[in-house]
């Protein structure tokens, strides 16, 4: 049961994630994008992450992918969709990035001392992450607090500015 | 505790219905059995749902049609069913209707967008328990998943309205999207502070500790605020009036919704009020303590034999949650045939300068009243 529910998923994530990069028309880019990353909030289901996979689904599926479509809505270009790559000097760049990034994570991948066979059955994680938020992490917590506040003022004074 | 799944999963394999006594396959069994269940649910709230709201209308403004419709031979007319056949009347009309999908449109986007606000709804009512233990899958992180998995339905409103490639649906869309993105969060905020108070996300705790404290509305000033806050909210997350602004039929001719007809827009109407229902739940649940008796075991004290016995349990407790659900459904539909529609420029006053800093004052005097008398 593991096995195809597992399977299931990494498939989802797959084959949206290659439909989001091969995607000419940027929203549907972004609608496939949901699709990957429901499918990783799934995954975290399967590791007992139930905390985090919500918060995926929060964060990611019902804030950024909905900012990057009203992005695409707000941008004066709406009427013509396709997208069609014109720089062509940099693409023997970016091949050589690619490659490094796909060796870089390979081996990451074979290095790490993967955790094999059933996990341990957990009861809910929220309170391990509160906990470890308010006393290990706090000042993690408290940093990215104030960093948050710093870019919604930031925001609230460049709109005010445009205003004029 | 038991959720509905484990208890059909279990069921099925005592009763050897499963070939092999598989698990797996009980697990499929159960799933798309309460699938299904939950789409007749849905259908069935939105069909008794559409009556009411029709009814509702024509008490207030004396609509001819809701107040009189009858069968075939069933004669309606100023009876007390009068107006019943108006809700099947309507849903027949719609399944007849052609489905046209406009030349310029976005068609697959177009297609898949009524049923992504669909899945958002039909995901959120698993969530929902009815009753003590009455729940199709019970979550750790219960009232955390319903508020995650409504904020996807957002995706379909903007989609539909954008592949549509129509400027009255883009604007709905545009408007939809700002509008449900800052009514989430005076949600989150008045459901934080109960989640503060009671310690769990569940919802069985949060009604638990109802039963052995007192319902939410009148624990604290703070709460009737707070329970104020989350069903205006509520109401403008799921665009009912005096929020209705993505559809507007009389400016935007339905917004979003424009170029959907027959099929695809019966689809946006079932996930409205299956959004209703699951915003008259959350608050039924969380505000005024869910499935408890508003009249406590008042009933059993005046009872001369044991035999009341069945007006505790489980079922009981669906009856009280549903009374106070659609009660709240009741009163979204007085919103919608008294009020005015609130101008876009009220609606983010409301929200970003209203709601959400009353909110948040909020969290920390509950914050110092649990302090002082907890």
């Amino acid at each position: 049961m593991g096995d195809i529910t597992f399977s299931v998923l990494a498939v989802l994530v797959i084959v949206t994630a290659f439909w989001v990069v091969t995607s000419r028309n940027l929203v549907h880019a972004a609608v496939a994008l949901m699709g990957t990353l429901f499918g990783v909030a799934g995954l975290y289901v399967f590791l007992y992450a139930d905390f985090m996979a919500a918060v995926q689904i929060i964060i990611y599926v019902g804030g950024i992918t909905v900012l990057i479509i009203f992005g695409v809505m707000l941008t004066q270009r709406i009427g013509d969709k396709m997208l069609v790559q014109t720089t062509m000097p940099n693409r023997a760049f970016a091949a050589i990035v690619v490659a490094a990034l796909f060796v870089a994570l390979a081996s990451l991948i074979f290095k790490t001392p993967w955790h094999r066979g059933d996990l341990p059955e957990m009861d809910g994680t929220v309170s391990i992450i509160g906990n470890a938020l308010l006393t290990r992490y706090l000042l993690h917590f408290e940093v990215a607090g104030v960093l948050l506040l710093l870019a919604l003022l930031g925001a609230a004074y460049l709109a005010r500015r445009a205003h004029g | 505790m038991t959720s509905f799944t484990d208890s059909l999963i279990k069921g099925l394999l005592d009763l050897g219905l499963v070939p092999g006594g598989s698990a797996a396959l009980a697990l499929v069994g159960a799933v798309i059995f309460l699938g299904v269940a939950v789409f007749l649910l849905i259908a069935l709230n939105a069909l008794i749902a559409v009556y009411f709201e029709r009814k509702v209308s024509a008490f207030m403004q004396d609509r001819l049609g809701p107040m009189e419709a009858g069968f075939f031979g069933f004669a309606g007319g100023k009876r007390f069913w009068g107006g019943i056949a108006q809700t099947v009347a309507d849903a027949l009309k719609l399944l007849g209707k052609e489905d046209i999908i406009p030349t310029d449109t976005d068609r697959k986007l177009f297609i898949i967008a009524p049923f992504i606000i669909f899945g958002a709804a039909f995901c959120a009512i698993i969530g929902i328990p009815v009753g003590y233990g009455l729940v199709i899958s019970d979550f750790n992180i219960g009232i955390f998943y319903v508020v995650a998995i409504s904020s996807v339905g957002v995706i379909g409103i903007i989609l539909s309205g954008w592949a549509s490639n129509n400027k009255w649906s883009l604007y709905g869309a545009m408007r939809a999207a700002a509008q449900i993105i800052s009514y989430e969060l005076p949600i989150g905020m008045s459901l934080l502070l109960v989640v503060m108070v009671v310690g769990s996300l569940q919802f069985h705790d949060i009604v638990a500790w109802q039963e052995t404290n007192r319902w939410f509305i009148i624990h604290s000033p703070f709460t009737v605020i707070a329970f104020l806050i989350f069903f205006l909210s509520g109401v403008a997350e799921v665009n009912r009036t005096p929020f209705d602004l993505p559809e507007s039929e009389s400016e935007l001719v339905a917004g979003f919704m424009t170029e959907y007809s027959g099929f695809r827009w019966a689809i946006f109407f079932l996930s409205e009020y299956a959004n209703v229902a699951v915003v008259s739940l959350m608050t039924a649940i969380v505000f005024l303590g869910g499935w408890l008796s508003p009249v406590g075991g008042l009933l059993r004290t005046f009872s001369v034999a044991d035999g009341w016995y069945y007006l505790e349990g489980p079922w009981w407790g669906a009856f009280w949650i549903s009374v106070k659900a659609i009660f709240l459904i009741f009163v979204m539909m007085w919103f919608r045939w008294t009020w005015p529609r609130m101008r876009v420029d009220q609606l983010m006053y409301t929200a970003w300068k209203v709601f959400i800093p009353f909110a948040l004052v909020n969290i920390f005097l509950v914050g110092v009243w649990e302090l002082l008398f907890a």
